[in-house]
């Protein structure tokens, strides 16, 4: 249970460092023997132990410090050794923060495509930076702000998933998202000219949007006719109100994403389509017959010229040889029964009745 | 030594209180704001007034000096503020309905105007909302509808914005535009309306698509037809007489042959086929 030394607690004003002897029961630490409470103060003990007060410190620094009653290094905390002069050290201690900080806060390295306002403590706008290695006075003097104006910002409207009904001049609506780009032109008028550029801009935006859509019909809105115009229309209004207001922002773009029916009336618009396409399958199914009675009636004519060809040679032999032929087809495959002219009765054809006796009585109407 | 120590104590409480004393008789008025100097609850005078040609840097931003205690200092936006309506309702004069959004963008170009009357930009906003959405029904109430879609069209904004600037002149505000960000159809039967007639508009639209591809199909068919019956008839014209023969015996063929069922023949002996048959010379 020997108590270490507390490492805030051993070295008082006789200093000296840390006591290498622990264990001892008069060593300076509790006299419990455990580990010291930093937080408390040491009891019955506070010449020695007690932390270093502000006296302390100015006390330290009086001709009669510690320096001529300790004689160590030690002091409350630590000290640094001594100069060789003998003076204090704090005014290089000061003028060494003093320079850092000036190092720090007037050097202001402006990357490609950035600008940065300064003003004077945060108040009169002083000057603008561009990109590259500037100077200025040190902070609080001079307040930096760094801004990118080159990169073009990008702002979707609506956000994800709402739908933006707007109407059409035919008074039809249309579900519309566009995006708005746009970057900073002058950075003083940005920071000083408006109290909410981005949520100006979208309300330009919205307005603008819909006022140019206003001008169009659905038609031309849904198909995309008229969306380049919407598009360049939008533009211009807003970066006309943009100037009149001297918010030193740029309209680079617009574009419009996405240019649906409301998804109320989808399946009108979907039939649509698909009626469209139906009218294209009936006419490709027309032109397929079409085509085939076509090709059909060249085939017929052109057996027909080819026969009549061989028959004009020899006309009354090519029609015989075309009856016989067509006759020995067709007798050949068929019942015959041939009866003497001259007005027997015809009796009743035998393999008719044979066929009809196997077949069952089709049921008799009335 | 005590003296020394008593002297540098008291030096550094006279310092605090110089610097104490300084901090508060100086304000730093950003770019963005105005001051107003109120004494005793009356503005006295006006930092950085806003003035339109005065290009940053030669404002009156910056360091002012004011007395302490005495004199407070009240700041003031100086940048175009956004008014933002509610949607509200307007009715046209042709009895239809529109839910409208509306903003205006306005500028506190005198201050002390605003801390007289107003108090605070928010108090200014309390006023100037009802106005703006009584003038703005009362000037979209005059059109038809067809017009109030499209309102930034004529007149009807500059008209707004003139009664709304006169308005917002008593509070020291200038108003520069009034929009309407939104016009939409009210929820409920007018926006149902609109969707049964942009349905019914399709359904037209479809079922008229449709008769046409059927038309033009049957066209089609019609053309071909009469072509092909050009085509026979050039080919057959030639001579009526043998396509008659021809074309008799392909339809014997075909009635006999691939026709169902079995046939049979009752011939004459005196046919023409059994004209060799009886040995005929």
């Amino acid at each position: 249970m020997a108590g270490k030394n507390n490492p805030w607690g051993g070295s008082g004003s006789n200093g000296g460092g840390d006591e290498p002897g622990d264990g001892s029961p008069e060593g300076g630490t509790g006299s419990d023997g455990g580990p010291r409470n930093p937080w408390l103060p040491g009891g019955g003990e506070p010449g020695k132990r007690r932390s270093a007060s502000i006296e302390d410190i100015f006390k330290s620094r009086g001709p009669e410090g510690p320096r001529r009653v300790g004689g160590g290094p030690g002091g409350p905390g630590f000290r640094l050794p001594e100069r060789p002069n003998g003076k204090s050290w704090l005014p290089i201690i000061i003028g060494g923060v003093a320079l850092v900080w000036v190092g720090v806060t007037s050097f202001h390295f402006i990357q490609p495509g950035e600008q940065a306002v300064v003003t004077w403590l945060g108040g009169k706008y002083y000057d603008t930076l561009d990109s590259g290695t500037n100077i200025t006075a040190p902070w609080p003097i001079h307040m930096v702000e760094k801004e990118n104006v080159t990169q073009v910002r990008l702002e979707e409207v609506p956000g994800t998933k709402t739908e933006k009904l707007i109407l059409t001049s035919d008074q039809n609506l249309v579900d519309l998202s566009y995006l708005i780009r746009w970057n900073i032109s002058d950075l003083a008028l940005y920071k000083y000219q408006l109290n909410d550029p981005t949520n100006a801009l979208l309300e330009i935006g919205e307005s603008a949007m819909r006022a140019a859509v206003a001008r169009q019909k659905l038609d031309s809105v849904l198909t995309g006719a008229g969306r380049a115009e919407i598009e360049q229309d939008v533009r211009e209004a807003m970066q006309a109100r943009l100037d009149a207001y001297r918010s030193g922002i740029m309209v680079q773009g617009i574009e419009i994403n996405k240019v649906d029916p409301p998804s109320r009336v989808e399946e009108a618009f979907k039939d649509v389509s698909s009626a469209q396409q139906d009218a294209d399958a009936a006419i490709n199914r027309s032109r397929a017959v079409a085509q085939q009675v076509l090709a059909r009636a060249q085939g017929d004519a052109s057996e027909f010229d080819d026969i009549y060809e061989e028959y004009k040679l020899a006309p009354e032999v090519t029609r015989r040889r075309l009856y016989y032929e067509t006759m020995e087809q067709i007798l050949s495959k068929t019942d015959k029964t041939i009866v003497e002219s001259g007005n027997v009765t015809p009796y009743l054809p035998l393999p008719e009745l044979k066929r009809r006796a196997q077949q069952p009585q089709p049921p008799q109407g009335e | 030594m005590d003296r020394i120590l008593q002297n540098s104590k008291n030096l550094a409480i006279a310092a605090v209180v110089i610097v104490v004393a300084l901090l508060s008789s100086v304000v730093i008025i950003p770019e963005t704001h105005q001051g107003v100097v109120v004494q005793a609850g009356k503005p006295v005078r006006v930092f950085n007034l806003f003035r339109p040609d005065v290009p940053y840097g030669q404002t009156g931003a910056g360091l002012q000096m004011r007395i302490p205690f005495l004199e407070q200092v009240q700041m003031v936006d100086r940048r175009v503020l956004d008014l933002d309506m509610e949607r509200t309702q307007v009715l046209s004069n042709d009895q239809q309905r529109l839910q409208v959004d509306a903003y205006a963008r306005y500028r506190i170009i005198d201050p002390v105007k605003l801390v007289e009357k107003a108090g605070t930009e928010r108090q200014l906003e309390a006023q100037l909302l009802p106005i703006l959405t009584s003038v703005l029904r009362q000037e979209l109430g005059r059109r038809p509808f067809s017009a109030l879609i499209n309102a930034e069209r004529g007149t009807a904004m500059a008209n707004i914005t003139a009664t709304l600037d006169k308005q917002a002149r008593i509070y020291g505000a200038q108003v520069l535009d009034v929009r309407i960000k939104a016009a939409d159809l009210p929820e409920g039967r007018p926006l149902d309306a609109a969707f049964t007639r942009m349905e019914t508009d399709r359904q037209e639209e479809a079922a008229t698509i449709r008769a046409a591809g059927q038309r033009d199909a049957q066209i089609i068919q019609a053309e071909a037809s009469a072509e092909a019956a050009r085509i026979y008839a050039d080919a057959y014209g030639k001579d009526p007489k043998f396509y008659d023969f021809y074309r008799a015996m392909q339809s014997y063929r075909q009635t006999f042959l691939t026709g169902e069922g079995q046939s049979t023949m009752v011939l004459s002996e005196d046919s023409e086929y059994f004209r060799q048959f009886k040995g005929e010379r």
